[in-house]
Order: C-alpha cells, then sequence, then structure tokens
C-alpha cells in the first residue's frame, strides 16, 4: 500500500472515532474535542479530493468559529465540575437500531454502485473556479446567502443579550 | 489511488453516527454538534462528485451548506444559552411547552 493511502486511512480513522466520540462521550468538554477531530479529519480528506479552497475553509469556520462557539455554550450552560453528569443519553436501543437500518442502506448504494473512478487528473486549485462559479452562475444564491447570514448575526446578537429593563 | 466508493462510505458511517447522536442525547449542544456531523457527511459527498466530474459546482454548494450551518449554530447556541439562562437546564426532554 502506497504511503499516502495510508496516511488517509489514517485520517478515515481519526474522523470515524472523533465522531463517534462527539456522539457517546458523557463528558461535555471531550465530546467538544473530539468533535474538532472529527472536523479536521474532514477537512483532510476535503483536501485529499484537491478541494484545496474548501478544506481551507472547512479549518477556519468550522475548528476556527463553530467550535468555539460550542466551547462557549458549553462553558456558559454548564458549571464545568458537573460535566460529567449533564450529558444523559435514553433509548439507545431503538436509536442504534434507526441508524444502523440508515447505514445499511447508504453503505449498500455506496457500495454496490459501480461509480465511475477518479479518471480525471484533479485540475490544481480550485479557488479561481470557484470564484468565477459563485459570480456568475451562482450569484443570486451567494447574494440571498450573504442577507440569511446578516439577519442570523443579528438575530443571535439580540436573542443572547441579556434583557435591559424596559424605560 | 483510493476509490469514490471509500469517501462515500466514509460519508455513510458519518451520517450515521451523527443520526444515532441525535436520537439518543438529551442534551441540546450534543444534539447540535451531530446534526453538524451530519452536514459534513453530506458535504464529504459533493466534494466527492466534484472530484469524480471535475467540476467545481459541488464546491459551490458545500460552501453554501456551509455558510448555512455557521447561521443555524449562531441562533441555535444563543437560544440555548438564553433557555438556560431562563430554566435553567438544556436537556430537550425539559423543555416541552411548544408541544401541542
Amino acid at each position: 500500500m502506497p504511503l499516502s493511502d495510508l496516511v488517509f486511512y489514517l485520517f478515515a480513522a481519526m474522523v470515524v472515532v472523533g465522531a463517534a466520540g462527539a456522539a457517546i462521550s458523557q463528558n461535555l468538554v471531550y465530546a467538544a474535542f473530539l468533535l474538532l477531530a472529527a472536523l479536521f479529519g474532514v477537512a483532510a480528506i476535503f483536501a485529499w479530493l484537491s478541494a484545496d479552497y474548501v478544506a481551507i475553509t472547512q479549518t477556519i469556520v468550522y475548528v476556527g468559529g463553530i467550535l468555539v462557539l460550542f466551547l462557549f455554550a458549553v462553558m456558559l450552560t454548564n458549571r464545568i465540575t458537573d460535566a460529567r453528569h449533564s450529558n444523559p443519553a435514553v433509548g439507545k436501543r431503538p436509536a442504534a437500531l434507526v441508524s444502523l437500518g440508515l447505514f445499511g442502506v447508504l453503505a449498500y448504494v455506496s457500495i454496490e454502485t459501480p461509480w465511475k473512478h477518479f479518471d480525471v487528473p484533479a485540475g490544481g486549485e480550485t479557488t479561481h473556479l470557484l470564484g468565477q462559479a459563485l459570480l456568475s452562475t451562482y450569484v443570486l444564491p451567494f447574494e440571498v446567502l450573504s442577507v440569511l447570514l446578516l439577519a442570523a448575526l443579528v438575530g443571535a446578537v439580540v436573542m443572547s443579550r441579556k434583557e435591559t429593563p424596559k424605560p | 489511488m483510493i476509490a469514490p466508493s471509500f469517501y462515500l462510505l466514509l460519508a455513510s458511517v458519518l451520517f450515521a453516527i451523527g443520526a444515532i447522536g441525535v436520537l439518543v442525547r438529551r442534551n441540546a449542544i450534543v444534539v447540535f454538534m451531530c446534526i453538524e456531523l451530519m452536514l459534513n457527511a453530506a458535504n464529504l459527498v459533493f466534494v466527492t462528485f466534484a472530484r469524480q466530474r471535475a467540476d467545481v459546482s459541488g464546491h459551490v454548494y458545500v460552501m453554501l451548506v456551509m455558510a448555512v450551518a455557521a447561521a443555524e449554530v449562531a441562533v441555535g447556541l444563543a437560544i440555548i444559552v438564553a433557555l438556560f439562562r431562563e430554566r435553567r437546564t438544556v436537556n430537550v426532554d425539559e423543555l416541552r411547552e411548544l408541544r401541542g
């Protein structure tokens, strides 16, 4: 097996272990840090798929932004000392059944379908093409998305502010 | 060379783990984390097919998903923090006033 494949499988294992830990761990802080491992692994796999811009954005947005937000929320909503008991699990058996069934269907489709292999050579850096696509074909979704983002962030600020007494 | 089916299999594993987390966990923050995992699985599939077809449109959709995920997390965590301030709990089983 070539070394690059070995490294790829290592990253894939990191994604799976991190995700499973985030979903299963009883301790909220551990869950957040295992989610960090999973998101980093996904960024590495994006890089493997020669999606350079997406990989960098994944690192900056998810690891740098969303995960820090999660850690803040964990610290604001739980006393760190009882983080161990604030994350109960219920209904394990039916949930495992549902999700195993889901996984079975998805895995069957992804293995049994004769997907075309990656016969096109990777096209180098994608930032240029991505920028052109965003500002020509996809310019309307792009603009709608910016308005959505602005509205969501203003809403978040309004909602998380302490109530001020009415004059 | 890794086959496309392996990437898709990895995305399936990620999605199933996210689904089990959403179903099992009762802490709203962890439910949110698992939703992020499922969104990441979808992104992985988008990028895989973008690579297979050598087309950058898949990357555009990933960008859109990431922006929506960021907006969702910002609003969702603001709601959770406000709820905790009001009720001293983030257990989704105890927050059921909106149920008919």
